[in-house]
């Protein structure tokens, strides 16, 4: 019987955070594919330490999960509100009209 | 397990999040239907932050004394958390009092800005006293969190709000891999705790390194430079720099550049100190990096604020050679550093935001022309400011440089210090392109004429640390020392 263990999960997690990376840097459409992405990147990390706290029989990983996602709460609230700003300013959200100054 | 913690040493944190609640009640309940009240209210919780910032100060020298920990190990305070503490708490203080008239004139005076800048300050001070990754990531996120809003917070404005959103999401994908690095640390030593970890390696402990802790320490180091702005992760900067109110900005350039300057030192001393030969090279690339990007990519800047962001990403890279020193001189010098750069900056800033003609500011260097003939006094501290960051002596900036300098070439790393020096010489450039404008150039069309009385004191005040610094440089320099020696002593 095939066995799934911590390996797996690493795995999962190292591609799940690869394509949240990706996801900000290649994302040529919408802001909230980019939040999406960053999203994506701390779920990765949460899979992570769920996986360690288990394999290490160490509560101190689950803690931590708990305040990431306490944390990814509310800076997704506020990247929302920055976003709703923004688009009251410029009536856009698309990546490519970001640029009112050079970079 | 459930006997109360020892609160004292984490005092000033605790008293600065009671204030905060205390001030944002306050503000709430004040009348604010119209734009008279809503400025007086805003003017009102200014005054009240002011007061919490220096009591704050005060509460941090009482804990001078020696290393305490508490909430199971979490939180640190020692002579190293007190001195970066009092000069975050100072930038943030200074920061407050120059921005009162912009934000008045720009109608952004609501009273949630100084509150706002409050509460990074808590987080970066919970950031300087982390002793556990938990801990340094709740202070990191604090701190974002608030810095994010603070820079749109000119809500109207989409310059402003645009900074607001890139800093946003390059700063959460820099939290992002600062999170991942901690959480291979954590899986791969089964520990978030700094002295723990700090035993772990002692001694260059070659057996307990995997691949896995590698790439932890890569991937935290990546989410710092982030946050100190270094290259190649400097991108943010500028824009954020040019975009964010100019208050904002100088605001940014201080206070959290030092705080996240601190908490880099304390990770890569403290709990990676025994792997200095890992991380080392990465530092010593970045600080490379960092200086040259400065000096370069500064020289043909016509926006004053964007020169600043270049000239900072270059301070930064001085800063980090201390660092890569790796001993307690580089350190040291790091620290004498950062306190000169918080007086030089803000002090410029303070100049910056006296450039308004019309009742509108602005932002060229080619609009400081004839400085020198319209506004003597500002132009003397712009010129003193220029010269200390471009490291002439006797001014300040000259010995900051000096003291880095001085670790590196004691630690043996010669290469970087000839790169320091020759990057600094291309960067007095365009700092003394700025006092050629201010003298040189005939005036075409002069700024407003009375500086305010706030900024007046600011840039006096800092003028003359700056210029002083020679003199009586013993309060600093001590402070530092022993700062730097705590990291070493346990």
């Amino acid at each position: 019987m095939f066995e799934i263990g911590l390996s797996h999960y690493l795995s999962v997690a190292a591609i799940l955070f690869t394509l949240g990376i990706l996801g900000i840097f290649i994302n040529r459409k919408n802001v909230i594919v980019i939040l999406m992405s960053v999203e994506l990147m701390l779920l990765a990390v949460n899979i992570n330490l769920v996986a360690f706290s288990s394999h290490l029989n160490d509560m101190v990983g689950q803690v931590f999960a708990m305040f990431v996602l306490t944390v990814a709460a509310a800076e997704a609230a506020i990247g929302l509100a920055i976003l709703m700003v923004y688009f009251r300013n410029r009536g856009s959200i698309a990546v490519e009209d970001i640029n009112m100054m050079k970079g | 397990m459930s006997e109360v913690p020892n609160v004292v040493p984490a005092l000033p944190e605790l008293f600065l999040a009671s204030a905060i609640m205390a001030m944002l009640m306050l503000g709430v309940f004040q009348p604010r239907d119209t734009a008279e009240k809503e400025i007086k209210a805003s003017r009102l919780i200014s005054f009240l932050s002011i007061i919490t910032l220096i009591l704050a100060v005060l509460l941090v020298s009482t804990l001078s004394g020696g290393r305490l920990v508490t909430f199971q190990n979490m939180f640190v305070s020692d002579p190293f958390a007190v001195y970066s503490k009092i000069l975050v708490l100072i930038g943030s203080a200074l920061a407050i009092v120059i921005s009162q008239g912009f934000i008045e004139r720009h109608a952004m005076a609501r009273f949630e800005y100084s509150i706002l800048i409050v509460f990074a300050t808590l987080g970066m001070m919970m950031m300087i006293s982390a002793n556990d990754l938990i801990a340094l990531y709740l202070g990191l996120e604090m701190q974002s969190l608030s810095l994010y809003v603070i820079a749109a917070f000119q809500r109207d404005d989409t310059r402003s709000t645009e900074a607001g959103l890139k800093y946003f999401v390059l700063g959460a994908l820099a939290s992002g891999m600062l999170l991942y690095g901690a959480s291979l640390i954590y899986g791969f030593t089964g520990t978030t705790n700094f002295d723990q970890l700090a035993q772990l390696f002692h001694g260059g402990g070659d057996s307990e390194i995997n691949i896995g802790i590698i790439f932890g320490i890569v991937f935290i180091l990546a989410g710092l430079a982030f946050k100190v702005s270094a290259v190649p992760f400097h991108m943010w900067t500028p824009d954020v720099y040019e975009g964010a109110p100019t208050p904002v900005t100088a605001f940014f350039s201080v206070a959290p550049k030092i705080a996240a300057m601190a908490l880099f030192i304390r990770v890569m001393i403290g709990p990676f100190g025994g792997l200095v030969g890992e991380w080392q090279q990465i530092v010593v690339f970045v600080s490379m990096a960092s200086m040259a990007l400065g000096a370069f990519a500064a020289i043909n800047q016509r926006n004053i604020k964007r020169l600043m962001a270049y000239s900072s990403i270059g301070h930064v890279g001085y800063a980090l050679i201390g660092l890569a020193a790796g001993d307690e001189t580089g350190i040291r010098g790091t620290l004498i550093y950062l306190a000169i750069y918080l007086a030089m900056n803000i002090g410029t800033f303070a100049c910056i935001l006296c450039m308004r003609r019309g009742d509108r500011m602005v932002e060229g260097i080619d609009d400081l022309a004839g400085l020198g003939k319209t506004h003597p006094m500002l132009a003397l501290g712009i010129v003193v400011f220029m010269f200390s960051m471009a490291g002439i002596p006797p001014l300040a900036g000259f010995f900051g440089k000096f003291y880095i300098f001085i670790a590196a070439i004691e630690a043996g790393l010669y290469a970087l210090a000839v790169v320091g020096v020759l990057t600094s010489v291309v960067a007095a450039f365009y700092y003394l392109r700025i006092v050629q404008m201010v003298y040189f150039e005939e005036p075409v069309d002069p700024l407003d004429k009375p500086v305010s009385r706030d900024l007046g004191l600011v840039i006096t005040g800092t003028g003359l640390v700056i210029v002083l610094f020679f003199v009586y440089p013993t309060p600093i320099l001590n402070g530092a020392a022993a700062a730097a020696a705590s990291l070493f002593g346990g």
